[in-house]
């Protein structure tokens, strides 16, 4: 496949790996979060840690919008959807992410309309296809999908179709990052910068975590070859004593972002003041709404939404998790209470999650295989 | 009669779509509440078809049910997967498909033309692959309470000499043959159904197995250890299941595993695995050492077998589970389907 097995060549990976060993003071530990669950995904799926000296320790970021959902906002998306002739639509990550009574796979069987989509563009289409019911597509997701978002909001008001409407949880990642280097327990000597993000919001938005806080940013793709080259990028400015944010992902992601698309998320949201994530409470400034200018295709201004408040489960630790402080295995619940097929957090449904990811290409791996593969 | 001394393990108060989907869950409500009630505690692996014993003779028998949507798709159609899927259940169990009745559960409302264009299909399958259809039953449901048409299969087999296929024979250092590439059948469900605005030039690969079986057979005999046709849940749930059965790692190499470009292309897209993607004309054979190239040389000199592989091998460690070994030496654990990314596939 062109523009994914140039970034998938085994020598040039093994040579990454060499460079990193090479680069990496074996007096110091370093702690690197990438702050992208697709970073996060990736770097267990092709078993990158094997690659990586025992010095050089990854911490998974808030960088998976289905895991910092609080799940109150689940709970009042199918509330809504309960009502009668009501379509449900989200993406597929949704599907099994547990609200209180059951997550929208279990309302589908139990009879409620929910769909899968793979755009808000298919979420459209069924409204124009279902015109005597309600689409009701429940958003989510940072920068990366809230300008598809916003334009397929431009084109239902255009078209003046009334049976759809947006359930909004678009985060913004900026205020997530700030909070968790806000956060006392965490040290941390820099970031793999999120690449889809990027290529909406660009890479200026990071320099105040280089200039003020002293941490180099490596904006990264998605690849075996590009997160080795991006720790590779953060282990030389480490080196050097220097912290800039540079771009690996100059492939796709444009310094200034893409003007358009912000363009379309400015027309269609304003931030809220507030909002809550999961594992890190009230973030403020940290979310969009949609502008009272789009009302009549918010579902939270056209019905009348419970607004549920539901605490995590107190054995669960999703928000140390999140936060980089535990990883995966040292919940307790992890592997026992909490599984990919009954998940008690949402770290352990989505596949960006770091606990699924860690519960499905980590766990139960022999000590001595995983020994074998870095030496 | 069950007892009531027999233990239900299943405790889920209600059914799923993961409860079909070929992994975790199917296993669980099968060995939780089917075996447990129908077959008593003495049962042994379940493997793809059943071994009874009529007047000494021994006999391969199995069935299968086939819900896909839609009805007809590139490569194939719902009748020819009836016949197919039932011959390739007793072909990976060690057994020439004889003969196969049928189970027709028909819509009111259905164009007999669609219902004629499927029996066509299930005559034409059943020729191609030698196998008699010896009867049948229709039962017609209200408009509304089914989709189109629902087949089930029921087929019995002789078995062949010489092979004694078991979870139990499986060693460390035997292979792990691959007849072909996978993940086309799943694939090509997911994008028939128009959901998605992707398009690929694929098709399904659905086929009756038994001539590569015999021929696996004939060359190696009791070298081959065990086979499995990887359906639902994909090859990585049947390749679990083997690790659980027998107790040992199974290790696969992935630069080995042959999967094609479109496949790959979009499970890409579509955040999937192949691994856990769904096939209906290929099969996985565990062959001693000593006999896996003979078996890859016999696979691959019959017709449909020239993509066949040796994927990986049987291990001691990762005790019960699979391993895949990526491009670049990293390793990664391979778990059985999870949930259910691609309903009524087949």
């Amino acid at each position: 496949m062109k523009y994914v097995d140039e970034f998938r060549t085994p020598e040039l990976i093994g040579k990454a790996g060499d460079e990193i060993r090479r680069l990496a003071d074996p007096n110091r530990h370093y702690r690197i979060m990438e702050v992208c669950g697709g970073h996060t995904h990736a770097i267990y799926r092709f078993g990158l840690k094997d690659l990586l000296p025992d010095n050089v320790e990854l911490i998974h970021g808030p960088g998976c919008p289905v895991c910092v959902l609080p799940m109150g906002r689940i709970d009042d998306g199918l509330s809504l959807a309960a009502q009668p002739n009501f379509i449900f639509a989200a993406f597929g990550d949704m599907m099994r992410v547990p609200g209180t009574h059951g997550s929208p796979l279990e309302y589908k069987a139990r009879g409620m309309d929910v769909r899968i989509v793979y755009s808000p563009a298919d979420a459209l289409k069924l409204a124009r296809n279902n015109p005597e019911k309600h689409v009701m597509f429940f958003a989510i997701g940072f920068e990366t999908t809230a300008p598809s978002t916003a334009l397929t909001l431009m084109r239902a008001k255009a078209e003046g179709l009334h049976n759809f409407s947006a359930f909004c949880n678009h985060v913004t990642i900026i205020p997530a990052i700030r909070a968790i280097l806000d956060s006392p327990d965490m040290r941390l000597d820099g970031f793999v910068g999120p690449g889809h993000v990027s290529t909406v919001i660009g890479c200026r938005p990071y320099d105040w975590i280089a200039k003020d806080e002293g941490k180099p940013v490596v904006v990264s793709g998605f690849e075996p070859l590009d997160i080795l080259q991006s720790i590779m990028m953060l282990l030389r400015q480490l080196r050097k004593g220097e912290a800039k944010v540079e771009n690996q992902y100059k492939r796709v992601v444009p310094w200034e972002g893409n003007r358009a698309a912000l363009r379309a998320m400015g027309e269609v949201f304003e931030l809220r003041p507030y909002f809550e994530w999961r594992g890190l409470g009230f973030i403020s400034q940290s979310a969009l709404k949609i502008r009272a200018s789009y009302a009549e295709w918010d579902s939270e201004q056209r019905f009348s939404v419970p607004g549920v408040r539901v605490t995590d489960p107190k054995a669960a630790q999703c928000g140390e998790v999140l936060k980089g402080v535990l990883k995966p295995a040292q919940c307790k619940l992890f592997g026992r209470e909490c599984t990919p097929e009954q998940p008690v957090g949402a770290l352990m449904v989505s596949s960006e999650g770091s606990c699924a990811a860690y519960y499905n290409y980590e766990h139960r791996k022999p000590v001595t295989i995983a020994n074998a593969a870095a030496n | 009669m069950a007892t009531p001394a027999t233990k239900i393990r299943f405790r889920e108060p209600q059914i799923e779509m993961a409860h079909g989907a070929g992994g975790k869950a199917s296993r669980r409500l099968v060995e939780g509440l089917f075996a447990p009630l129908l077959f008593g505690s003495a049962h042994g692996p379940l493997g793809d078809a059943a071994q009874i014993q009529i007047n000494g003779t021994r006999i391969a028998m199995t069935t299968d049910s086939f819900v896909v949507k839609p009805l007809r798709f590139p490569g194939g159609s719902i009748g020819e997967l009836a016949i197919n899927g039932t011959v390739n259940d007793l072909a990976v169990s060690g057994a020439r498909a004889e003969a196969i009745v049928v189970t027709f559960v028909l819509e009111a409302g259905l164009p007999t033309d669609v219902l004629e264009a499927e029996v066509r299909a299930m005559a034409q399958a059943a020729d191609t692959a030698g196998v008699m259809i010896a009867g049948g039953d229709t039962k017609v449901v209200e408009h509304g309470k089914a989709d189109h048409m629902y087949i089930t299969t029921t087929g019995v087999g002789r078995l062949l000499s010489g092979v004694e296929i078991s979870p139990k024979s499986v060693r460390p250092g035997d292979k792990v043959l691959l007849s072909g590439p996978i993940g086309d059948h799943g694939i090509t469900i997911l994008l028939a159904r128009g959901d998605l605005d992707l398009e690929a030039d694929l098709r399904s690969d659905t086929r009756s197995v038994f001539p590569l079986v015999q021929a696996l057979v004939s060359a190696v005999g009791a070298g081959v250890r065990w086979m499995r046709d990887p359906t639902r849940g994909g090859a990585a749930t049947s390749l679990n299941e083997l690790g659980r059965d027998c107790g040992h790692g199974i290790v696969l190499f992935e630069e080995k595993l042959p999967v094609r470009d479109s496949v790959r292309g979009a499970c890409e897209l579509l955040g999937l695995d192949p691994l856990h993607i769904a096939n209906e004309g290929q099969f996985l054979a565990i062959v001693s050492a000593e006999h896996a190239d003979a078996a890859l040389q016999a696979l691959r000199e019959t017709p449909g077998g020239d993509e066949a592989a040796v994927i990986g091998e049987v291990r001691e460690e990762p005790a019960g589970a699979v391993l895949v070994t990526t491009l670049y030496g990293g390793n990664r654990m391979v778990d059985m389907l999870v949930g259910d990314p691609l309903p009524r596939i087949c």
